[in-house]
């Protein structure tokens, strides 16, 4: 081993990134590329997984050109991707037999009602942690082996091959099928407790066990890749938010974080103790280095955080830039009693309630812009508080600071309301490119070029912490109002709605 | 080469003291400041109206760059893009350099910190973000002013505060320090504002080179200097890291 530096892929929703981080976790050089969205009909979503792969590659090659390393100056590389996203190809001529359908894609509603039926919503939750939604792989994999010639077939004899994103990679990079534990997770194919596929489960979704990959630890070393990246060992994998919370070094029972972008996934690290919700969060899978027992995780999801902020701006156009909220919103001191519920296809966690529509409360003729942004931002922060009370309920310990990450934290004035309303401090580590950070520290572990979990510990770092400043009586006071804002999105849909 | 259009260049410098500290000017002041009759003043803030770049304040009659201007794009950056443009090499650049990082822009003839990476070392720090410091003794007032002429003329006219023994006070030491920092494409203070601190600091610009910001590290002078000289390794940080975001600034059209 000669190489200094680790590459990550993050394989996300919109694009693929590759940052280079050296033995102190420091980011080094960084690529991306975005790829297309194919909306074939409303509510389907799909992408093409080979430009998804050229993208891989290409941005591999990019940030090493930048700073001018080669091939040889890595050790290693680990995969962090989008979850869930559902690719099928040709074991032998290597092609999709169809785009990947994105988690995104509601397609599957009518797959998901028909399981439900027969035992309502939460029929699988005790065994995978997860309530029967689009989302998820499983009903996404039936699909397409319903819908394209010859696939079932195909699929039953092992010549045509299911794969998340990482699977997907890792496959064309080693000729190896397989997946990590967190990802297998996300299927909803698999048992929590046993971390294997499950014949019930198969049998319920009708995915035929010959086309599924070997579920592995995250951390491990899968092999190397082939041409162009020739003896790069791959050697991590994991779903984006569980590199996010490795990233963060949340590796103890009781620590968690919040990643905020368009969408913002709060996830809590629970140890070996697989925690089944009573308030609507989902249990999953946090991580597994090899050698080493499984750590579960509780996560709760707020569906609209950044894309509120998108919403402003792009529906609106009160602003330029996702950036400009910030100064728009300090035109005020504060959002002059109005609230925004973003609940633009329903409420999520913990309230699930798809009968419920976004609702602006509390208008008058004196509220400007500037509170209707102040209230846009204040509604980020409200969601996070009721999901961090979901999960400090479910979990039976108080989350004692929150550290946050992703695009979002580059507002200030969000992550000072954020503090101000959860009541506990706000961290922000160094790195705010946690995703990448995680699966570069699970390769990087996985090959020994860090030894163990706490050298990582030593390269988390305060980058900067945003204490709560509202006096408690004011903030209990304002969170009425906003359950009251709350109260008022429900049962917007009717049942003749078109 | 043709002769530059008298017209044109009037109009701009109009823009450029109404972009000056005092945001807003009458008809006397910018044709006082010109030298300029108010007829020639008033008609080139006429034409200036009628495209949007200009405005007149109903309530004090004076003139004030117009919300046009906002929208042109790389004349105008707020710093909130500018830190959430900048979060990941500022980042970078606390953890190269271990010393804490902070962002500014020019605003009201003082340096306003719109970003500040604490030094990582976990020991207790505040957020200083929003906060003001004077243009003359920082590491990152020095990179604004060399990038900018007209907010060194309107320091011109006033009296430099004396912060330490080291704060240059003098206008002509400050205009040949200044000179220096645009050779360089640095700057620092080493004790120039809290004795015992120093600052390296370099210009961040857009895509029309225009300097919209700077970046730089602070720290006690034994860590960041040797012999009171800026460590050149910290200083080749600072600089990478304004190049980088520098970059992005300029990749990405808007």
């Amino acid at each position: 081993m000669t190489g200094a530096y680790v590459a990550s892929i993050d394989q996300g929703t919109a694009s693929s990134r590759c940052m280079l981080f050296d033995q102190r976790g420091r980011l080094v050089s960084m690529a991306q590329k975005e790829h297309r969205q194919l909306f074939p009909r409303p509510g389907w979503v799909e992408q093409d997984g080979e430009e998804i792969l050229g993208n891989v590659l290409e941005v591999v090659g990019d940030a090493l050109d930048k700073v001018g390393l080669k091939l040889a100056d890595l050790v290693a590389l680990g995969i962090a991707n989008q979850r869930e996203t559902t690719l099928v190809w040709d074991r032998h001529s290597g092609r999709p037999i169809y785009n990947a359908i994105s988690w995104q894609d509601t397609r599957t509603d009518k797959i998901v009602n028909l399981l439900a039926g027969e035992g309502g919503k939460d029929r699988f939750r005790a065994k995978t942690g997860l309530p029967l939604t689009t989302y998820f792989s499983g009903p996404k994999i039936q699909w397409i082996l319903d819908h394209v010639e010859g696939a079932r077939a195909g699929a039953e004899r092992g010549d045509v091959l299911f794969g998340t994103m990482d699977t997907w990679l890792i496959w064309k990079l080693t000729g190896r099928h397989v997946t990590d534990v967190t990802n297998a997770s996300r299927t909803m194919l698999m048992d929590l407790r046993s971390l294997e596929w499950d014949d019930e489960l198969l049998d319920a979704m009708r995915v035929p066990r010959a086309m599924l990959p070997e579920i592995h630890a995250s951390s491990e070393p899968y092999g190397e890749a082939s041409d162009p990246l020739r003896g790069l060992p791959v050697a991590a994998a994991l779903g984006d938010q569980q590199a996010a919370l490795f990233g963060q070094t949340c590796f103890a029972a009781g620590e968690g974080k919040c990643t905020y972008g368009t969408g913002s996934f709060l996830l809590l690290n629970t140890g070996p103790r697989l925690v089944e919700s009573t308030h609507g969060l989902l249990t999953t899978v946090g991580c597994r280095i090899a050698g080493e027992p499984a750590t579960y995780a509780l996560e709760g999801s707020i569906a609209v955080t950044g894309a509120l902020v998108q919403w402003l701006r792009d529906k609106l156009g009160l602003i330029s830039s996702a950036a400009e909220i910030e100064t728009l919103a300090r035109t005020v001191d504060d959002s002059g009693g109005v609230y925004v519920v973003p609940a633009f296809s329903g409420l999520f966690a913990p309230h699930w309630r798809s009968d419920a529509r976004g609702v602006i409360a509390g208008l008058t003729g004196y509220t400007t812009k500037g509170h209707l942004a102040r209230a846009v931002l204040e509604a980020t922060a409200w969601q996070t508080r009721e999901v961090l009370e979901a999960m400090n309920s479910d979990s039976g310990a108080v989350l004692q600071v929150l550290k946050a990450d992703g695009g979002m934290t580059a507002d200030n004035l969000m992550m000072q309301l954020l503090a101000d309303f959860i009541g506990v401090p706000v961290v922000r580590p160094i790195v705010a490119e946690t995703v990448s950070l995680g699966a570069a520290y699970a390769a990087g572990l996985a090959v020994g070029f860090w030894p163990d979990v706490e050298s990582l510990r030593a390269n988390w770092h305060r980058a900067a912490e945003w204490l709560p400043k509202l006096d408690p009586e004011d903030r209990e006071r304002r969170f009425r109002k906003w359950k009251k804002a709350v109260a008022r999105t429900l049962e917007w849909v009717d049942a003749d709605d078109e | 080469m043709p002769r530059p259009i008298q017209s044109i260049q009037r109009a701009a410098q109009v823009m450029h003291l109404l972009s000056g500290r005092a945001r807003r000017l009458s008809l006397a002041e910018l044709s006082a400041q010109m030298g300029l009759p108010k007829g020639t003043v008033f008609g080139i803030l006429r034409t200036l109206q009628q495209v949007g770049f200009v405005e007149k304040d109903p309530d004090s009659a004076k003139y004030q760059l117009g919300a046009a201007l906002l929208h042109l794009g790389s004349t105008y950056l707020d710093g909130n893009e500018l830190r959430s443009r900048a979060l990941n090499w500022a980042d970078s650049l606390a953890a190269r350099s271990t010393e804490s990082v902070r962002i500014g822009t020019l605003h009201d003839g003082r340096v306003l910190v719109v970003h500040h990476v604490f030094r990582p070392d976990d020991s207790y720090q505040v957020l200083q973000v929003g906060s003001l410091l004077p243009l003359h003794a920082t590491g990152m007032g020095k990179a604004l002013l060399a990038a900018n002429p007209y907010a060194l003329a309107e320091l011109a006219g006033e009296e430099l505060t004396r912060f330490t023994p080291c704060t240059i006070t003098d206008a002509k030491q400050l205009s040949a320090a200044l000179k220096e920092v645009k050779k360089r494409g640095w700057a620092a203070d080493v004790g120039e504002l809290v004795e015992g601190e120093a600052s390296v600091a370099a210009p961040i610009t857009d895509r029309s080179e225009r300097t919209v910001g700077a970046i730089a590290i602070s720290g006690p002078v034994e860590r960041l200097c040797d012999a009171e000289i800026p460590r050149s390794d910290l200083v080749a940080y600072v600089r990478e890291s304004a190049r980088a975001i520098s970059r992005d600034l300029g990749a990405i059209p808007w």
